[in-house]
């Protein structure tokens, strides 16, 4: 900053200021911040596009997360949703692995070897490919017939391999394996190797010096010293992970089968843009924010507290 | 000690090829099955190199071939038709005979299939494309010339507004600086199927749907852009800006003529990020885009997965065509890439 101008001076600054923050400022009340408040207000009705708004005040809230008596007990008034929900969940018990493998290509490609930033490379490109012609090229590899997987699976003897995507049971593991190969060589690889280069060598030439292995080198120095890159990696997974697994879906799937695969996003896309239940939809969006919003807030609280800074 | 490091560096460098080889795998049997003739895509055991039914010529004729495998020697022969008894074959002396089915095995050359790809981009016909300019067009040069212009116009206009809301941000003093700066970076929290709906809802009303304004128009500000903008602006020393300003440069000359020369890599690193984004960008124009000519690639891929489901050669042909421009944008850019993952992240 400049030398503190007199207050002409200033109000020029703020003036400028103004115009150069025009262009993107409007595009952000437009863009973001209006349909951010509409999305509020629209929770709160009842809409099917082509009729006007009526305010229906929590009642789709009530009805996504409430429950009601039956004659054998309480029952969810929507199952469906509480169903999806745990399908979201349950997909991301790919993240810990995901993070793990992460961490391990981070190391290689940490050492001084030839060839990393090919490797490197390598790694990072199915995360840049379109999530389409990636959906595609699984939905062919698990292909239950004359796929690549079970046909390899057969001619290493298991006779009757699953059915993975026509299968309730092991559809949701496909979008597992197919979702660890999209992203183990990607952002979270990247920011651990970033991680990795930030700690100084000093440390491990103390260590060395002291007589420590490789173990314990990785085991009281490096993974301390990557705690908020661990951090912030599991957060950014999991909260990537309630919006996931549109595509997939879409693609592979249409959510099934029988609704093996249908997550939160594909939930709130079902209402909105195929059975034109805007206000539904948008309660359960602000509902999915919450969760992720509460999420962040949590862990920000842990976070200071586990996580080792230098 | 020094054989010691030896051994770990080679066990590295295995694991790490080994990781390297398995992870391409999935590539390269998407590359495989684009160039199959259609008749080996199904063949067990699958096929890494495309191959194709061979044929083989008897007396100037053309007849698929097939192998008989008889006491160790192998034969190449013609199969002239097949019945309840087995296959009638022709050898190249022209001598008929009727071999078991069992005894016969289908002869295969390698070949790669470049028809898939014609196949594939012709595909689906477009009546009117790419801003009406087209007619009776193949449907993947009008979705790559959607994507195109789609991607270039929010490219270029993202890193207008925000390199200058960035400036503002990170090199002028006015009121209530920093609250709006939270408030930017505060929604980049929000899902973006938060706003999606009202946006959607906006759209139909402004009668913006299915037109390329609903594609590019919200692309053009990004809360995102700005912020990692401002990041990289924040660590541009001043020195230059002060002796400028001592000249009576204004503040336009100094974005202009310091801060956005001196700041190319973080311009690369929104660029490459915001172009890999918008190019494979998916549920929007899904939702906003249903005529066939204003398609862009990934939503072009998937309505291509309707009529040709099964066909695996012309499917993979397809994705092979849609990836292919974002991996040579990913290699060229990646050095930028990866320094604006490690810097938005870290610094978050």
């Amino acid at each position: 900053m400049g030398p503190p101008g007199n207050s002409s001076a200033r109000k020029r600054e703020a003036r400028a200021a103004f115009l150069f923050l025009l262009p993107n400022a409007a595009g952000f009340l437009a863009f973001t911040f209006l349909p951010l408040i509409a999305a509020f207000a629209l929770s709160l009705t009842r809409w099917g596009i082509t009729d006007t708004p009526s305010f229906a005040g929590l009642s789709n809230f009530a009805q996504i997360l409430g429950v009601h008596r039956t004659h054998r007990g309480l029952a969810a008034n929507d199952p469906e949703f509480w169903r999806y929900l745990y399908n979201t969940v349950f997909l991301m018990a790919g993240i810990p692995v995901g993070i793990a493998l992460s961490l391990l290509l981070a190391l290689l490609l940490n050492q001084r070897l030839r060839g990393r930033v090919f490797f490197r490379t390598l790694f990072f490109l199915p995360q840049v490919c379109s999530a389409v012609a990636v959906a595609l090229l699984w939905k062919w590899i698990f292909e239950s017939e004359i796929g690549l997987l079970n046909t390899g699976l057969r001619s290493i003897g298991v006779a009757h391999p699953p059915q993975w995507l026509l299968s309730t049971q092991w559809a949701k593991p496909a979008f597992i394996i197919m979702t660890l190969w999209m992203t183990v060589g990607g952002y979270n690889c990247v920011l651990y190797l970033a991680g990795l280069q930030n700690i100084p060598p000093e440390l491990y030439e103390a260590a060395e010096i002291d007589g420590a292995g490789a173990w314990h080198r990785l085991r009281h120095i490096t993974w301390p010293m990557l705690s908020p890159t661990t951090f912030f990696v599991l957060v950014m997974s999991v909260i990537g992970g309630f919006q996931g697994g549109f595509i997939a879906a879409f693609i592979m799937t249409d959510g099934g089968p029988a609704g093996a695969t249908t997550t939160l996003m594909f939930y709130i896309y079902q209402h909105a843009f195929r059975w034109f239940e805007m206000g539904y939809a948008s309660a359960l969006a602000m509902i999915m924010f919450l969760m992720i919003l509460g999420l962040t807030l949590v862990n920000w609280r842990i976070g200071r507290r586990v996580v080792h800074y230098q | 000690m020094r054989g010691r490091a030896a051994i770990a560096a080679i066990a590295a460098y295995l694991l790490l090829a080994g990781l390297g080889f398995t992870m391409s795998l999935p590539l390269l049997w998407m590359l495989s099955t684009s160039l199959k003739d259609p008749r080996t895509v199904g063949l067990y055991p699958p096929r890494w190199i495309p191959t194709r039914p061979g044929t083989v010529a008897v007396r100037g004729k053309e007849y698929p071939a097939g192998l008989i495998t008889e006491r160790g020697r192998k034969t190449t022969v013609a199969i002239i038709g097949r019945g309840p008894g087995g296959v009638l074959t022709l050898d190249a002396r022209g001598v008929e005979r009727l071999v078991p089915e069992s005894a016969m095995a289908p002869q295969e050359q390698v070949h790669l299939e470049w028809r898939n790809y014609v196949e594939a981009w012709k595909a689906l016909p477009v009546d009117t494309g790419f801003l009406g300019l087209l007619h009776n067009a193949d449907g993947f040069l009008v979705f790559y010339l959607n994507s195109l212009l789609v991607t270039i116009c929010v490219t270029a206009g993202q890193l207008i507004t925000c390199s200058m809301a960035a400036f503002a941000f990170a090199r002028l003093r006015f009121p209530g600086r920093d609250v709006f700066f939270l408030g930017y970076v505060a929604t980049l929290m929000v899902p973006a199927v938060v706003t999606m709906i009202p946006l959607f809802a906006m759209m139909r009303i402004g009668r913006l749907t299915d037109t390329y304004w609903a594609l590019i128009l919200p692309g053009l500000f990004s809360a995102y852009g700005t912020f990692l903008l401002r990041q990289f602006f924040m660590t541009v020393p001043t020195e230059l800006e002060d002796a400028a300003k001592i000249d009576g440069a204004g503040p336009f000359a100094i974005y202009w003529r310091i801060v956005m020369p001196l700041c190319k890599p973080a311009l690369a690193t929104l660029g490459t990020f915001t172009f890999l984004h918008t190019w494979n960008e998916f549920l929007w124009p899904l939702i906003v885009i249903d005529d066939l000519g204003k398609k862009t690639l990934p939503i072009g891929l998937a309505h291509f997965q309707g009529p040709y489901l099964t066909e695996w050669h012309l499917l993979m042909a397809a994705s092979v065509i849609v990836m292919f421009p974002v991996l040579i944008v990913f290699v060229i850019g990646q050095r930028y890439f990866v320094r604006g993952i490690a810097l938005s992240g870290l610094k978050a």
